[in-house]
């Protein structure tokens, strides 16, 4: 592995009850490297994510970004740090457009609360036309996210979260909810619009073919444990993750 | 402050928190399974505390035996329960469970509005007293001080024999376990099949009813008289808050708490009387944002 | 443009218009009118914590605060200015939000509503307790204050009060729709839809809601301030919880998605209530209550709401969504 270490997790755990979610999980993050994270359900993908972004706080372990130790910190300074977050349900404004929903962000990221500016005045907003242009979405600006189907959602969602400008993005499952035949489309676009905003990607994802195609890294987690990593070359022809995990989504 | 004041300051305090317990519980018990935090519910003390005071007056004037008083509370809070509060979930309550959390609320509100002059329109603005039930029971001297026993032995002995029957029957019982199935997760008891709508109607009716029981043995003790439900419900809201939502023994270990802290202001600071329960919400709120006994439930995202 | 658009676009002018012209057409009307202009501002102050989802019981608190300020300061000056009044009334209900609010921001929901009235209720039994300080339930007496430094007989002071108050609602109207039009209020609708997702923005939900809880009690402040001088009096009524109530249910009437709902639900409701309240006194809650429940269920977006649908069925062109933003807060301008 080259490149630079963006974030690094160090011996994370964290439990529920009796539920093992993350034990002794250690692992780099590259950046550029987009990385997929496989694993049977409840193997503590989202708990994973939820940790790296400040939604749970490990019981014990650190997690280092950038340098800088981020554990427990509340999601909303990591965002200002550079870590952003799409979700497996998409989290939007539903009363607003999606034009609003990504002139909030926008200006949520220049910090700028301007009282008495109305919203769709504000710089950001060629900017942002530019982003759902990107993402395939130009044609939904004005229309309210309540009105759109899950997929749609799913792609407003990260185009939110770009909209920050992150370092590093997680992504939660980004294809669920859509139709397999749209699977590879939705993910070029999204690949797209990363490659053009320079963001490292760690995404959760059930779809081996997706995965195949589009992480340059793969890690696999059962039972909070990280087991394999390496190339998905390698890693989706290992005989224990076709027995445990690529079998169980067939 | 002797220790005669001190004890008399402890049984006002326990005969005080008993009946706030009983109103608060049903409140709690409601937001539990329903999720509605039910501003209404102060009215069904009231109701309660009207129906006894009224019926009660006017059957001993006629002649009818005194013990009658106990098993009139137990009725009108029974009837109070199922012929008012039962409509209101079924027909009101029941159509907006699916709307926004701040309509839902002022539905409730609305409610609370509609039976407060309900309550003006029957009884009139004249205050009741019918302390039958009080005289009945007679008086007890404990460490030099009489005290009624209606109020120092009876009314803290029905506040556990509520709160243990509440306990044994969400446990033991098929209703109680549908209900606490419903109250741990709406959508799976739905999934397996529990007639939710069923169980909120039941859950509100016995939720009432504790408020209507808790305003039936009050009227025993003080004059009924308009806007006593107005201060019930912020009262009850105030022990449920500090308690944390939903938590039914917390209730009862809040109410005791409430209950003291009301009866050593009465003694020490009577200006503070009225604001030392939410003085003592704004104190534990402000350490513990979810209350004494409450867990914070993060959002599956 | 269509017939709709016209009278959407003209309405609010004519409307404030005829307020305008009240004096001089029907005078009888005009410290009636005052007084719920008056209200108005606390019932926009309301709308504004609606805006972000949350119902407050208590907003009376800040409604009285800044009368009570208001009445001290004036009867320690001899009547006063009323000028000085204003704003030190005003600022006093905004930096007691400021200070609970760190508090009442961190709940929601049924804990931000009831929080709220019960920290009226204190302040309500405070008012009635300490009478020394506070005159008791008689209340304080509120003298006449100068206008700019000018002693005004009263008929010239109501007058002047009366366009006072009309350009206050003109001015907080225009202001508060800027303000929920902009990032910082579109974030406090927001948090009516998606905290997570602004707190994953870098966005605190709390500082934001407490903006809005600011400017709304400094909204409740101004009118609190605004009554008292009209009436003459302050007492503990002012804080109590019925009035909480009633800012509450004329916000729902008057239609919670903009601000044009306060002014419009208070005129109504207050005409309704100077003629029909004489007759049903002993019932009034209870209208009240049914009203509401009537509204909630079948026109929620207030008699705002039922004048745009009204237009819309009598308008030529079917509508586009490209007004939508508008729509909702647009009402005041």
């Amino acid at each position: 592995m080259s490149g630079k270490v963006i974030l690094q997790a160090r011996d994370l755990d964290i439990r529920f009850g009796g539920v093992v979610a993350a034990s002794d999980i250690n692992i780099d993050l590259i950046e550029h490297q987009n990385l997929a994270i496989i694993g049977p359900n409840g193997a503590g993908k989202t708990t994973f994510l939820n940790l790296c972004t400040g939604y749970l706080k490990p019981h014990a372990g650190r997690i280092i970004f950038n340098g800088e130790d981020i554990t427990g910190i509340a999601p909303r300074r990591l965002v200002r740090k550079g870590v952003a977050r799409a979700f497996q349900i998409p989290q939007l404004f539903t009363e607003h457009t999606v034009m609003e929903n990504l002139l909030i962000a926008a200006a949520a990221q220049a910090r700028q609360w301007a009282p008495f500016t109305r919203l769709d005045r504000i710089g950001a907003r060629a900017e942002m036309e530019h982003l759902l242009e990107l993402m395939k979405c130009g044609h939904l600006a004005t229309l309210p996210v309540s009105a759109l189907p899950e997929g749609q959602r799913k792609l407003i969602d990260i185009a939110v979260a770009l909209a920050l400008k992150p370092r590093l993005l997680f992504m939660d499952e980004p294809t669920s909810g859509v139709a397999s035949a749209e699977k590879f489309e939705l993910l070029d676009i999204i690949a797209g619009a990363l490659a053009e905003a320079r963001v490292t990607a760690v995404f959760v994802e059930h779809d081996m073919g997706i995965v195949d195609r589009f992480a340059d890294e793969v890690a696999v987690w059962n039972r909070g444990k990280v087991l394999f990593r390496g190339p998905p070359g390698d890693v989706l022809k290992h005989p224990d993750v076709i027995r445990d995990v690529i079998g169980e989504e067939l | 402050m002797n220790a005669q004041l001190v004890a008399l300051a402890v049984f006002d305090g326990i005969s005080y928190a008993a009946l706030v317990f009983l109103v608060a519980v049903g409140l709690t018990l409601v937001f539990g399974v329903l999720r509605v935090l039910n501003v209404a519910h102060g009215s069904f003390y009231a109701l309660g505390a009207y129906a006894t005071a009224s019926v009660g007056g006017a059957i001993f004037a006629a002649g009818y035996a005194p013990w009658l008083a106990f098993p009139l509370m137990l009725l009108a809070a029974v009837l109070i329960g199922v012929l008012v509060g039962g409509p209101i979930e079924k027909f009101l309550l029941g159509r907006i469970y699916e709307l926004e959390d701040v309509l839902q609320i002022l539905v409730t509100f609305a409610v609370f509005m509609i039976l407060e002059d309900v309550q003006r329109l029957i009884w009139g603005g004249q205050p009741f007293f019918e302390a039958t039930a009080l005289n009945q029971l007679g008086t007890v001297t404990v460490f030099g001080i009489t005290y009624t026993v209606y109020q120092l032995i009876f009314l803290p002995v029905v506040a556990i024999v509520v709160l243990i029957g509440l306990r044994l029957g969400l446990r033991r019982t098929l209703t109680g376990r549908l209900i606490t199935a419903v109250t741990e997760d709406r959508e799976a008891a739905v999934t397996i099949g529990i007639d939710v709508e069923r169980i909120y109607l039941i859950t509100f009716i016995i939720g009432a009813s504790l408020a209507a029981f808790g305003g039936a043995l009050a009227s025993a003790t003080t004059s009924v008289v308009p806007g006593m439900g107005a201060d019930m419900i912020v009262l009850s809201f105030a022990v449920v808050a500090t308690a944390g939502l939903g938590q039914i023994e917390g209730a009862a270990v809040t109410a005791l708490l409430i209950g003291l802290g009301r009866s050593f202001a009465v003694y020490l600071w009577p200006e503070l009387e009225v604001l030392i329960p939410y003085i003592i919400m704004f104190g534990v709120l402000l350490v513990r944002p979810s209350g004494l006994f409450g867990t914070v439930q993060a959002r599956k995202i | 443009m269509t017939t709709r658009a016209q009278i959407l676009r003209v309405l609010p002018y004519a409307l404030l218009l005829a307020l305008a012209l009240v004096p001089q057409v029907y005078p009888a009307a005009q410290v009636l009118l005052t007084l719920a202009l008056a209200k108005s501002l606390a019932v926009l102050g309301v709308i504004v914590l609606l805006q972000a989802g949350q119902v407050s019981f208590g907003h009376a608190l800040f409604f009285a605060i800044a009368a009570y300020a208001a009445a001290f300061l004036g009867n320690s000056m001899g009547g006063g200015e009323i000028v000085l009044s204003l704003v030190l009334g005003t600022v006093c209900s905004a930096a007691v939000a400021l200070v609970v609010g760190v508090f009442i921001v961190r709940y929601r929901h049924i804990f931000f509503g009831m929080l709220n009235l019960a920290l009226s209720m204190i302040f309500f039994s405070f008012l009635e307790k300490f009478y020394h300080v506070t005159g008791g339930s008689d209340g304080l007496s509120v003298a006449r204050p100068r206008v700019l430094g000018m002693a005004l007989e009263r008929g010239p002071f109501e007058l002047v009060l009366f366009y006072g108050t009309l350009g206050l609602v003109i001015g907080a109207l225009v202001l508060t729709h800027r303000f929920l039009s902009s990032p910082v209020g579109q974030m406090m609708r927001a948090i009516k839809t998606n905290e997570v997702r602004l707190e994953y923005l870098g966005v605190s939900a709390r500082n934001v809601l407490l903006a809005g809880y600011v400017l709304s009690a400094a909204l409740c402040g101004l009118g609190g301030v605004l009554m008292s001088t009209a009436q003459g009096i302050v007492t503990p009524e002012y804080a109590w919880w019925v009035r909480s109530g009633e800012f509450v249910f004329i916000a729902i009437l008057g239609g919670a998605g903009s601000v044009g709902g306060a002014v419009v639900g208070t005129l109504a409701y207050e005409a309704v209530k100077t003629y029909a309240a004489a007759f049903a006194a002993d019932i009034w809650q209870m209208i009240l209550g049914v009203v509401l429940l009537v509204v909630i269920l079948f026109a929620p977006n207030g008699l705002i709401g039922l004048f745009r649908s009204w237009t819309r069925r009598i308008g030529s062109a079917p509508e586009r969504t490209g007004d939508r933003a508008g729509d909702r807060v647009g009402a005041g301008e």
